[in-house]
């Protein structure tokens, strides 16, 4: 029998916010244990949380940007439940009247056709606090409790259970991260847990329309490891349903180490969250003008600006892609294409030097040491004959250790293109000279040795002879007997 | 009845509560009694009121997002029953 995957997203968000959903701590990471903590965070009795307006903004931004309808009214709810890193033993929620519904992403796999996976919900949410095992001395047998993290804001944002593949859930995960990181609101940190996903998973035999019983994979928080995780998860259910057995529904946790995944028994026991609306938090009420308000904040979003730097400045769809791939790369290309329109040009040198030299040293684009007008100026400078292609690298190298503009670098580093014919033929004449027994091979019809005279002209203007001019004049000079 | 034995031992259980066999026929017989009470609102036609989930007709409360000062990790920890430097110490707690 074939098994056909059914696979549905739970992905939450941390929001990048200064202070935490309900309380003034800040949500700074990696701090001294429990020092971002006050009496809303850690639970008190009697303290009273109220809610931070930028986390409504950022939701509906991230509602807006997934094209799901933004509630008029909506609701935080209380799930109870008892763990010691949730301090208050519930949580604080959205359950019935969650802040966006109904949305959707498409998604795109190479060589196939566009998929429209739906959005669920997307809901506000406090995370709880993180446990320590082990690697504290003088822990030993117990666990430690960090409640700095506690009362983070989150959203989750959960799909349609529209994908039926690994690769499927991957490609919408890069996509949500791509808009959460894109529109400002989460830094997409997937080591540091700001970005991870709950993977619901079942099998059922092709062309049945009965979903199978499901498993749910618990806070996996990179891209390889989804895949990973969900490729475990479906050949398991698929040999425990062959071997005549069930799929239970479970809690299900992933080990990078070995690749698979295991039933949490912590969680086994039966959910029963009781939700009931939170009464320290009054109702949410978003009227019109707020969300027509929030549409006009919104930067171009990446898809629209993908297909315009296909139909308005000529890229290949895989420049664009690649261009479209974080906001901080797209605004760079477009601030270098307006001063010099050659986006092409700009595009390719994105590709391949400033991303190769960004990935050496580890920086990110809008901490680029080359801006965006330097490396305008360094193309139009190839474009107009002033430096070779090879000689830029260099130019370029210059800019990226030691600054400065590349006019200035050129000129007190003499590497301006020599395109004074004269100049050349001496080196040709010199060049010939000294190797004529390679003329004459050339002259015998073995033409691939002008090659091995083009580099040892270049290497004798030290790079900066026209390349065009070269093999013009070369041709010229070899060709008279 | 409403609420039997069966359902205050299952809340008890949720609520981390342990209850003696006397206490959960007590409970079991005053909290249906409760919602017995409650019940009569049954009598009266709801169709058109919306669920209410806030006695207080008030919307929107919202703080700016700016950060305050915490209170400090000695604050933080000073009722703990048991802490190991900066972080509250639990039983463990095995995934």
């Amino acid at each position: 029998m074939k098994f056909q995957p059914v696979i549905g997203l739970e992905v939450h968000t941390q929001l990048k916010t200064g202070s935490k959903i309900f309380c003034g701590c800040s949500t700074t990471f990696g701090s001294e244990p429990n020092s971002q903590t006050c009496p809303v965070c850690l639970g008190l009795p009697g303290a009273l949380p109220v809610l931070n307006k930028k986390v409504v903004e950022f939701a509906i931004k991230a509602g807006l940007a997934t094209n799901c309808i933004i509630a008029h009214h909506s609701v935080f709810a209380r799930k109870n439940y008892f763990y010691p890193d949730l301090p208050k033993g519930y949580q604080i929620s959205q359950l019935e009247e969650p802040i966006c519904r109904k949305g959707w992403l498409d998604i795109q796999l190479e060589g196939q056709e566009a998929k429209r996976i739906g959005i669920t919900r997307i809901h506000m949410e406090e995370d709880a606090g993180k446990l320590v095992h082990g690697d504290v001395p003088g822990l030993d047998d117990g666990s430690g409790v960090d409640l700095n993290r506690a009362c983070t804001p989150l959203l989750e944002v959960v799909s349609e259970p529209d994908l039926r593949s690994s690769d499927e859930a991957v490609a919408y995960l890069k996509r949500l991260h791509r808009i959460v990181t894109w529109l400002g609101i989460c830094d997409g940190n997937m080591e540091e847990g700001s970005f991870r996903c709950d993977a619901n998973i079942s099998v059922m035999p092709v062309g049945s329309d009965t979903l199978g019983t499901r498993a749910e994979i618990k806070n996996v928080n990179s891209f390889k490891f989804v895949k990973q995780a969900i490729d475990y998860e479906i050949q398991r259910q698929i040999a425990l349903i062959e071997d005549g057995g069930s799929v239970v529904q479970e809690t299900r946790l992933f080990d990078p180490n070995s690749g698979t995944t295991r039933s949490m028994r912590s969680k086994e026991e039966a959910h029963d969250y009781r939700y009931f609306p939170d009464p320290d938090l009054v109702p949410l009420v978003i009227d019109a003008d707020w969300v027509q308000h929030a549409h006009k904040e919104l930067p171009e979003l990446p898809e629209h600006r993908r297909q315009r730097f296909i139909t308005e400045l000529g890229l290949p769809e895989y420049d664009a892609e690649v261009l479209t791939a974080s906001r901080g790369v797209a605004d760079y290309f477009e601030e270098c294409v307006a001063f010099h329109h050659n986006a092409k040009a700009v595009s390719n040198w994105l590709m391949s030097e400033v991303t190769r030299a960004l990935n050496d040293s580890g920086a990110a684009i809008d901490a680029c040491p080359v801006i965006p007008s330097q490396l305008a100026e360094l193309i139009k400078m190839i474009d107009k004959g002033a430096i070779s292609g090879k000689i830029a690298k260099t130019v370029f190298e210059e800019m990226w250790k030691n600054g400065g503009e590349p006019q200035a670098i050129v000129e007190k580093r003499g590497l301006a293109q020599v395109s004074d014919s004269g100049a050349i033929e001496a080196i040709i004449d010199e060049v010939i000279a000294a190797n004529m027994a390679q003329v004459e091979e050339f002259r015998g019809g073995k033409e691939k040795v002008l090659g091995f005279f083009v580099g040892l002209v270049m290497k004798a203007s030290r790079g900066k002879a026209n390349p065009a001019l070269v093999n013009e004049l070369l041709l010229a000079k070899l060709k008279v007997q | 009845m409403k609420i039997t034995v069966a359902d205050v031992e299952y809340v008890a259980r949720l609520a981390r509560l342990a209850l003696s066999k006397a206490e959960t026929e007590l409970f079991a017989g005053q909290m249906d009694a409760i919602l017995g009470y409650v019940d009569k609102l049954n009598e009266l036609d709801t169709a058109d009121v919306r669920p209410t989930s806030h006695a207080v007709p008030m919307e929107n409360a919202f703080r700016e997002d700016a950060v305050n000062p915490s209170i400090g990790v000695e604050k933080a920890l000073a009722n703990a029953p048991d802490r190991v430097d900066s972080f509250y110490r639990v039983p463990k707690v095995i995934e």
